[in-house]
């Protein structure tokens, strides 16, 4: 296989990640979710929590979006 | 790639250096780039704000004097939560980075202007500072004990040799981690800004009404993310302090 298709093979594959990131983010909002349904009053307290998952896995995808331009452009 | 459908689009173009004052210093090339010049609006940004807003010094705040004493707050309560009370010395290390990324971040977000965190050399400068500093003050404060933080406490002996190399990359890592999250999410958010700014222009007035709405949104998604990210910085800096200091309690 030429190695420009394995490259952009490569950087297609890297992508997978994103299952993972749609995975966690929506766990993390579904928990939020039915936690504050349940317990109201605690909602505010930790949408901060919240709100600092939600950014640590977005920067997974981001982990891997870096993964896939490195291959492709260095 | 498309070819010639007369779409050119070029999102990295936006994260150009380009040299201002051409200066080289025994060989090093220190000239002075629209990076530098948008440290220096941002940190003249920074003084104006805190020194203007609190220049009353009233005792029932006005509209500015509550934005410095809210931003002053918020960064006194993460580090009292996080750290304890220990943490109060290193009150003003955690609220200038905190700032000086918000503001890049926020700067940022005003068209043609330039972002400086979207550059990692920034970024991993930030967070090499945050990490040689808990390293410093870990050993410092508990001298050869602050090895323990590699081997967590109450975990059977047989993991031992499975989870303290873990610990150890997972120590060594986190400048990166710190650092390509920040340069990542603001280089991938402006990019698609970008993309989508030409696909607007590309399809005129009769299709890019749909890509100016979506636009719209994403520069809202963009302005919690240049304060979402700047607050991850800060308080992850605060958990890897606590770390140090309290050294896994």
């Amino acid at each position: 296989m030429e190695v420009e298709a394995a490259r952009m093979i490569g950087a297609g594959l890297a992508t997978i990640a994103l299952a993972g990131v749609g995975l966690g983010l929506g766990n993390i909002f579904g928990a939020y979710i039915s936690g504050s349904l349940r317990n109201p009053a605690a909602a505010p307290k930790v949408f901060g929590n919240v709100l600092l998952g939600f950014a640590l896995t977005e920067a997974v995808a981001l982990f891997a979006m870096v993964i896939a331009l490195i291959i492709l452009f260095v | 790639m498309a070819e010639g459908q007369g779409l050119h689009i070029d999102p990295m173009g936006q994260f150009e250096i380009k040299r201002l004052v051409e200066m080289n210093i025994g060989g090093v090339d220190v000239s002075f780039t629209n990076s530098s010049l948008f440290m220096l609006i941002v940190i003249a940004t920074i003084t104006v704000f805190l020194t203007w807003s609190m220049r009353g010094r009233a005792m029932v705040p006005g509209r500015m004097q509550s934005m410095a004493e809210l931003s002053y707050e918020f960064i006194a309560n993460m580090l009292k939560e996080n750290v304890g009370s220990e943490g109060r010395k290193f009150f003003p290390f955690i609220f200038s980075i905190f700032m000086f990324v918000l503001f890049c971040n926020l700067i940022g977000m005003i068209p043609y202007t330039f972002t400086v965190t979207s550059h990692i050399v920034v970024t991993f400068g930030l967070a090499l500072t945050v990490f040689l500093l808990v390293t410093i003050v870990g050993i410092m404060r508990h001298g050869f004990k602050f090895l323990t933080l590699f081997a967590p406490s109450g975990v059977p002996m047989f993991l031992m040799p499975i989870l303290i190399p873990i610990e150890v990359i997972s120590y060594f890592v986190r400048p990166i981690s710190l650092s390509v999250r920040l340069f990542a999410n603001m280089m991938a958010g402006h990019a698609l800004l970008k993309v989508f700014g030409a696909f607007v222009v590309g399809l005129s007035w009769w299709g890019g009404w749909l890509p100016l709405g979506f636009i719209v949104g994403l520069t809202g998604l963009e302005f919690l993310v240049a304060f979402l990210q700047a607050y991850v910085f800060a308080i992850l800096s605060c958990l890897y302090l606590n770390d140090a200091i309290n050294l896994h309690h």
